[in-house]
C-alpha cells in the first residue's frame, strides 16, 4: 500500500515512535487535536501489547479514503502467542480492572472501527480505522 | 445534538464571567454545563480541548508554556473519559444481566410451583422467599391415593443462582417414579444417589421429607442433615424439635436413612424450616429460636398460612428487609 508506513516494535522507545509517526499522519489527514490524542493513545495501547506480550511486532500506518471520507487506519501486527480468548480480551474491565489500561474495548472506542484476529501460536493482526467527522 | 452545537458559546460565557469576577455564579454555571455535557456524552478531552481553544482566542498573546501545558492535560485526561465510558457500558450491562435473572427467577417459579394442599382437618400453610432473586430452598407436597401427604423441604447449601439451578433438578428427580415405596427413608435413599451421581460434587443438599397419614394421624418422616424443625404439642402447650438423624444428599451413595415416627393429635402442629429462618440475623445477632416459638404462639389462632405469613413479615422487619438466605417456613396443624 503506497501510503503506509510502519514502526517495527521491539524496545519501548519504539512505542514513541509509533505514535509520532500516526500523530504526524493524522495531522495530515486532518484530524483535530482531541481525535489527534486519541488516534495516539490507541496506537500506544496497542504497540504496548506487541512489547509486552509478544515481544516483537510493527504499527503500521495508513491513510484511508472510502466514499470521499479521509481516514486513518492502524494495523498492528505480532507473531507472539496471540490471544486465548478474543471475547474475555474484549470484554469491557477484563483487562482495565487489572491496571492495564484502556484495553482493547478502550481501543475500539477511541476508533470508529475495528477488527481482531488472533490465533494461537501464530500472533495476532488488529487493524483499526477512524475517519474524519 | 443541540447541545453539541451551543456548547462552545455557552462555555466561553461561563468562562468569561468567571475571570472577570470570579464569582460563585459562574462556577456554579460550570457545574451546570457539565452536567449538560455528560448527558449529551461529550468526553473530558473535548472539553480540555475547547478549554485551550478558546483561550487561545480570547488571548492570543498567552504565553506558549501555557498552550502546551493543556496537550499534557488532554493527554493524562484521555484514558480517564474511556475509563468513564466502559463504566457506562458496564452499568448497562448490569442492567441487562439482571432483568435476565429476573426473567429466570420467574421461571424457576414455575418450574417450581407446587400447590398447598387442601384437606380436611389439616391447615397447611407454608412460605418460601429467595435472599436475592433465585430460590436455593424448595418444598414440595404430593397427595397419594393412600389418603396421605408427603411433603419435602429442602435447601441447597449455597446460595443464588447456581444453587437456584441445581434445586430445578431435584424437582424432576422426585417427579419421576422413584420405586414403588414412597416411604419418606427410601425417597430420600433415592434421591440421594440422583444428587450424588448428577450435581457437582461441591454441592450438597439437606432435605427433609415427611408423609402425614390422614386415617391414623401418624407422621413418618426421614432427615438428610436438614435443619430440625419442630412438633407442638397442643395440649402440653410445648415444643420439642424433630429429631432425626441423616447425611446430607450428595455426599455417599450407600448412605441409608432412619424413618421416624410420630402420632399427631388434635391441636398439634408440625412445624418445618430451613436453615434461613434460624439464622436470621439482625444487629443485635441471631434470631434465637425461642423467638420463632413465641411468634408461633402468638399467632396460633390464625390459620397455618396466616402464621407463616405474619412470621415472615415479623423476621423480615426485624431484619431491616433485607434477607441474608432463602426463608421457607411450613406448619401443619391438625384441626379435627
Amino acid at each position: 500500500m503506497e501510503n503506509q508506513s510502519c514502526v517495527l516494535i521491539q524496545t519501548e522507545w519504539d512505542i514513541v515512535a509509533a505514535r509520532q509517526l500516526g500523530r504526524n499522519v493524522a495531522k495530515e489527514v486532518g484530524f483535530g487535536t482531541v481525535d489527534q490524542a486519541r488516534i495516539t493513545t490507541a496506537i500506544s495501547e496497542l504497540a504496548r501489547n506487541i512489547y509486552i506480550y509478544a515481544g516483537e511486532g510493527q504499527v503500521c500506518i495508513e491513510k484511508i479514503i472510502k466514499n470521499g471520507q479521509a481516514g486513518l487506519r492502524i494495523v498492528a501486527v505480532d507473531k507472539g502467542p496471540g490471544i486465548p480468548d478474543i471475547r474475555l480480551a474484549m470484554e469491557d474491565g477484563y483487562s482495565t480492572s487489572g491496571g492495564l489500561g484502556a484495553g482493547l474495548p478502550g481501543v475500539k472506542r477511541l476508533m470508529d472501527d475495528f477488527e481482531i484476529d488472533s490465533s494461537l501460536g501464530s500472533g495476532t493482526e488488529i487493524k483499526a480505522s477512524k475517519w474524519i467527522r | 445534538m443541540a447541545f453539541r452545537e451551543t456548547m462552545e458559546l455557552k462555555y466561553q460565557e461561563i468562562l468569561k464571567n468567571y475571570i472577570k469576577d470570579q464569582s460563585e455564579t459562574a462556577l456554579y454555571q460550570g457545574q451546570k454545563f457539565s452536567r449538560k455535557s455528560i448527558e449529551n456524552q461529550v468526553t473530558p478531552e473535548e472539553i480540555i480541548s475547547l478549554h485551550k481553544q478558546l483561550l487561545e482566542d480570547m488571548y492570543p498573546d498567552l504565553p506558549k508554556y501555557v498552550v502546551h501545558s493543556f496537550d499534557i492535560l488532554l493527554e493524562v485526561i484521555l484514558p480517564y473519559g474511556v475509563a468513564y465510558r466502559e463504566n457506562q457500558s458496564l452499568r448497562d450491562q448490569k442492567r441487562e444481566l439482571r432483568s435476565e435473572i429476573e426473567i429466570a427467577a420467574n421461571v424457576q417459579q414455575t418450574l417450581l410451583e407446587t400447590k398447598v394442599p387442601v384437606v380436611d382437618g389439616l391447615d397447611i400453610g407454608a412460605i418460601s422467599v429467595p435472599a436475592k432473586h433465585m430460590n436455593g430452598d424448595y418444598y414440595h407436597f404430593v397427595q397419594d391415593e393412600n389418603n396421605s401427604i408427603s411433603i419435602a423441604i429442602a435447601d441447597v447449601i449455597g446460595k443464588g443462582i447456581p444453587a437456584a439451578l441445581c434445586m430445578s433438578m431435584i424437582k424432576y428427580a422426585m417427579d419421576s417414579p422413584l420405586e414403588n415405596r414412597p416411604e419418606p427413608s427410601s425417597v430420600l435413599e433415592n434421591l440421594n444417589r440422583v444428587v450424588e451421581q448428577n450435581v457437582d460434587p461441591s454441592m450438597f443438599i439437606s432435605m427433609f421429607y415427611g408423609m402425614y397419614n390422614h386415617d391414623r394421624h401418624i407422621f413418618s418422616y426421614a432427615s438428610a442433615g436438614h435443619e430440625p424443625g419442630f412438633f407442638y404439642d397442643g395440649k402440653k402447650d410445648e415444643f420439642q424439635e424433630i429429631h432425626a438423624k441423616g447425611l446430607l444428599l450428595g455426599i455417599d451413595k450407600k448412605t441409608k436413612y432412619i424413618q421416624y415416627e410420630k402420632q399427631i393429635n388434635q391441636g398439634d402442629m408440625i412445624i418445618l424450616l430451613s436453615d434461613g429462618v434460624t439464622e436470621c440475623r439482625t444487629d443485635e445477632g441471631f434470631i434465637e429460636k425461642e423467638v420463632l416459638m413465641t411468634y408461633i404462639k402468638k399467632y396460633a389462632d390464625l390459620s397455618s398460612q396466616e402464621i407463616v405469613t405474619n412470621i415472615f413479615k415479623e423476621f423480615e422487619r426485624r431484619q431491616n428487609f433485607q434477607l441474608r438466605d432463602d426463608f421457607t417456613l411450613i406448619i401443619l396443624k391438625r384441626d379435627v
